[in-house]
């Protein structure tokens, strides 16, 4: 009888921690994709760069700066952890607007069509990053939240799952809207 | 209620529908049987139909509509902005794939998705939507399409419409088979028959008229959680609220090749405004648009 109890236990505790591992895993998984999405988007925002600074290049002689700014930037983008991505790219988002700041002074630049088109691609390319970053810190919460909930943690310790780094801006980021209903 | 646990009741719900709906195919299956004198057939029949129809609605559902509604598919340079809103939300919605992206010409104020998972699936938007509605509006309508994806409403509803039709389907043919065969074979079965065919008589004429508001009740629930995961996608509600103003004002709410079978997919209603009434309340598919408002304001 006492033996019969001990297996039925046994299989229960067998069968939770499964459940729980997989869980885990789902979400790590999640964490892994939505950091792709963002890679995805740097890198094409990184292969966008040079057809950019090609073309204004001709129509900016007074403005170097700028664009030595965003090629070292980009530079020091392709590498790195999460913190160092997260840096590099806010550094090329900065100077991006600086650059499509200054071209406002450039009537002819702005009457490039090529300009309008890289224009109309980098900004849609800099609100997909926003939208992946915010997808990819959501998954991080839940990832980092679910490894530190009792009795997860001690799984979570058991089996080497990790707290993830968030994708941090600087200044203004839309704020997380708590639906209640 | 937290947002999530919204979404799992609400998923929770479905099933349940959908169960019920498939309960209720297989007792009217019965009833053409007992009317037959054989209660398999009328099972095996039912059960028959009921698959063929199923697997043509569910596999060519969605692109019967986008042809309904003369959708186009948007291309790029044209539409670039639109494209890019579509994939940029649907990353941070968390989609596999990015839908596909229709337009409709039309002057009406308009959307709705459609497909039978994340992986195929579409937005639509009509031409006048994209002409009157500035950035963070567009971005607030198509996060709210996005979210029917995302929480695989536009399955459930596509169900739903399968659903609905084959009840009526069948119902139809229970009536039929009563007003014109079964009468001979009718007089051999017992009382338990008789009652049978009764009850069959009265949920056959219920049936379309259940089945439209066990639709209905879905379809407005899903707006309200569509709207409030939208906000969630765009972390500004104010988009959407806007952008649902503006459709509320415009006077030419019509969709020209809208019609009943699409009626629940659009973003708003796609008919005329009618008189309000507790029937039109029952009726209509979506959910007062003040009270949209009024919701996404609170957030």
């Amino acid at each position: 009888m006492i033996a019969t109890w001990l297996i039925i236990v046994i299989i229960a505790v067998v069968l939770l921690v499964i459940y729980i591992y997989n869980s885990l895993i789902r979400l790590r998984l999640r964490v892994k994709n939505a950091w792709a999405q963002i890679d995805v988007q740097l890198k094409r925002r990184f292969d966008l760069i040079p057809n950019l600074v090609k073309t204004v290049k001709g129509y900016m002689k007074h403005e170097k700066g700028v664009l030595e700014e965003v090629t070292k930037a980009r530079t020091s983008l392709m590498q790195g952890s999460v913190k160092d991505k997260a840096k590099a790219s806010n550094q090329i988002t900065d100077a991006l607007k600086s650059i499509f700041a200054v071209a406002e002074n450039y009537p002819n630049l702005k009457a490039n069509e090529n300009f309008k088109q890289l224009q109309e691609e980098l900004s849609g390319t800099e609100s997909k990053i926003a939208y992946a970053r915010q997808f990819y810190n959501d998954s991080v919460m839940q990832y980092n939240e679910g490894i530190l909930v009792f009795p997860k943690n001690f799984l979570a310790k058991m089996f080497g799952f990790h707290k993830e780094e968030f994708f941090k801006t600087e200044g203004k980021e839309r704020a997380r809207v708590d639906v209640e209903f | 209620m937290s947002f999530y646990e919204e979404i799992a009741s609400n998923k929770r719900r479905s099933y349940f529908l959908i169960f019920f709906f498939f309960v209720f195919v297989i007792f009217l299956g019965l009833m053409i049987g007992v009317l037959y004198g054989d209660k398999y057939f009328g099972l095996g029949l039912a059960l028959f139909i009921g698959t063929i129809y199923f697997l043509f609605s569910y596999f060519g559902g969605a692109n019967a509509i986008l042809t309904m509604t003369r959708a186009k598919e948007a291309k790029k340079p044209q539409y670039t902005q639109l494209i890019n809103t579509v994939e940029g939300l649907a990353i941070a919605a968390g989609l596999p794939k990015t839908p596909k992206v229709y337009v409709i010409e039309d002057s009406a104020l308009n959307a709705f998705a459609t497909g039978r998972d994340p992986e195929k699936s579409s937005v639509t938007v009509t031409t006048g939507l994209l002409e009157k509605m500035n950035r963070l509006e567009l971005e607030g309508v198509i996060a709210h399409e996005i979210s029917h994806i995302r929480n695989y409403d536009i399955r459930v509803m596509m169900l739903a419409s399968v659903m609905v039709g084959l009840t009526v389907l069948l119902s139809d043919f229970l009536l039929r088979s009563f007003l014109w065969g079964g009468g001979g074979r009718k007089k051999e079965e017992g009382q338990v028959g008789t009652i049978m065919i009764i009850v069959g008589l009265v949920l056959a004429v219920l049936a379309p008229l259940v089945g439209k508001l066990i639709q209905l009740a879905v379809s407005r629930k899903r707006e309200f959680l569509a709207d409030a995961s939208g906000a969630m996608l765009t972390r500004y509600p104010l988009g959407l609220a806007n952008a649902l103003k503006k459709i509320k004002n415009d006077p030419d709410p019509l969709v020209d090749h809208a019609n009943k079978a699409t009626a629940h997919l659009f973003i708003s209603t796609p008919f005329r405004k009618v008189k309000k009434s507790l029937m039109t309340n029952l009726f209509s598919t979506h959910p007062e648009i003040d009270e949209r408002i009024k919701r996404l304001e609170k957030m």
